[in-house]
């Protein structure tokens, strides 16, 4: 169900100061709502269903509520009420309408720019939290946003083309700047992640794995190991930006060579259907 | 007249809470209707409708980068039409640029 307000100073309702108005809409939006202020001039959309709150200054009482199409519409006078107030009301009137509720999660997750991607699914050989998929007519796409760790822009960092961005991520241009030729030729000299493994990623994981099961069939140096680890980790903390607490969840490195290796199966098959080498 | 929406980016912090305020005040005290959206790219990550039937029309989109913003649409399986779309930048204008761009556009 959606979940939609409107603050209504149109025909009808008398107009609000302009510092309520602002107010109201603040503190709606820090909540998370959708609010169509309606005024005199221009237009707002149309929800396509769901519920509908209208909140205004009535000048004569409104209905109570009523449904056209789809749409539940309820009134709610505000005349008299202060924004904590109003807050709480759209609130009650949200749980009511069985919306979900707002701000649940935060939105980061990356966004293709298809004028500049190649279709060459290293994002999705390399992601392994299954964010990416393929499309029907096998292009990449993103597939499962909210699977995304927040603050990790890593994706971003193998893709040859800065053709990946995080809107919500500092620094540019993977925030969505304007990609300018500077970019092309540090993205073309940048560190490439896999060279930080030493060269083939999953050759690189392959090896630890074996490395490590041997060490400690040998040695047993749990403390060695896990030092080891930590270094890795902080070298591919600093160098890609990758936030320590995603690199701290990472699955074990068995599990990651499982993953990664299914990731890159399901990026060549599209690869394959496309026509294009692996 | 164009519709105008604006994008509080209510879910992070990247853009100046100084010229979120100027702006939304500003908008506000015209007399223009707007539909004013917590976060974009929580609507585009749900694929909300909305952004199809926003995308039908002239619009004036007031959020941050404008390759970020189309994307975003595109994603949710809304194209914007460069010709009749305008996204005004708040992570790297003043608000008072915004704002004369915005209410000297839709007027």
């Amino acid at each position: 169900m959606t979940f939609q307000v409107a603050l209504y100073e149109g025909t009808g309702a008398l107009p609000l100061e302009n510092a309520q108005r602002s107010a109201i809409l603040r503190e709606l939006l820090l909540k998370g709502h959708r609010v169509s202020s309606i005024r005199t001039n221009g237009s707002v959309s149309r929800p396509a269903a769901g519920a509908l709150l209208v909140l205004g200054k009535f000048e004569q009482n409104p209905p109570l509520s009523f449904d056209e199409n789809s749409i539940s519409v309820s009134f709610v006078d505000v005349g008299g009420m202060d924004i904590p107030a109003i807050a709480n009301l759209v609130e009650e009137r949200r749980t009511l309408a069985d919306a979900p509720k707002p701000g649940a999660w935060k939105p980061w997750f990356p966004v293709i720019d298809y004028s500049r991607c190649t279709n060459c699914m290293q994002c999705l050989s390399f992601c392994l939290f299954e964010v990416y998929g393929v499309s029907k007519d096998n292009k990449i796409q993103v597939q499962n946003e909210s699977n995304c760790k927040t603050e990790c822009p890593a994706c971003s960092r193998v893709c040859p083309e800065v053709a990946i961005l995080f809107p919500k991520y500092r620094h540019s241009p993977i925030n969505g700047a304007e990609v300018g030729a500077d970019d092309v030729r540090r993205e073309a000299m940048k560190v490439d992640i896999s060279a930080l493994l030493g060269g083939d990623i999953y050759a690189a994981l392959r090896d630890r794995s074996a490395k490590s099961k041997s060490r400690f069939s040998k040695e047993r140096d749990e403390e060695r190991a896990i030092k080891e680890r930590m270094n890795c980790l902080a070298s591919l903390s600093k160098t890609a930006g990758i936030p320590p607490e995603v690199l701290a969840a990472l699955p074990s490195p068995q599990e990651i060579l499982v993953r990664a290796e299914a990731a890159k199966a399901k990026a060549d098959e599209a690869l394959r259907k496309a026509g294009l080498p692996a | 007249m164009k519709r105008i929406v604006y994008c509080h980016c209510s879910f992070a912090r990247v853009l100046d809470p100084a010229v979120k305020a100027a702006v939304l005040d500003g908008l506000a005290a015209s007399e223009h209707a707007f539909d004013a959206v917590p976060d974009l790219c929580e609507m585009s990550a749900r694929k909300d409708p909305a952004l199809v039937q926003i995308a039908e029309g002239e619009v004036t989109i007031v959020a941050c980068y404008p390759r970020a913003v189309r994307w975003l649409f595109s994603a949710a399986g809304a194209k914007l039409d460069d010709q009749r779309s305008t996204i005004l930048n708040m992570r790297e204008n003043s608000a008072e640029a915004v704002l004369g761009e915005l209410l000297g556009a839709t007027s």
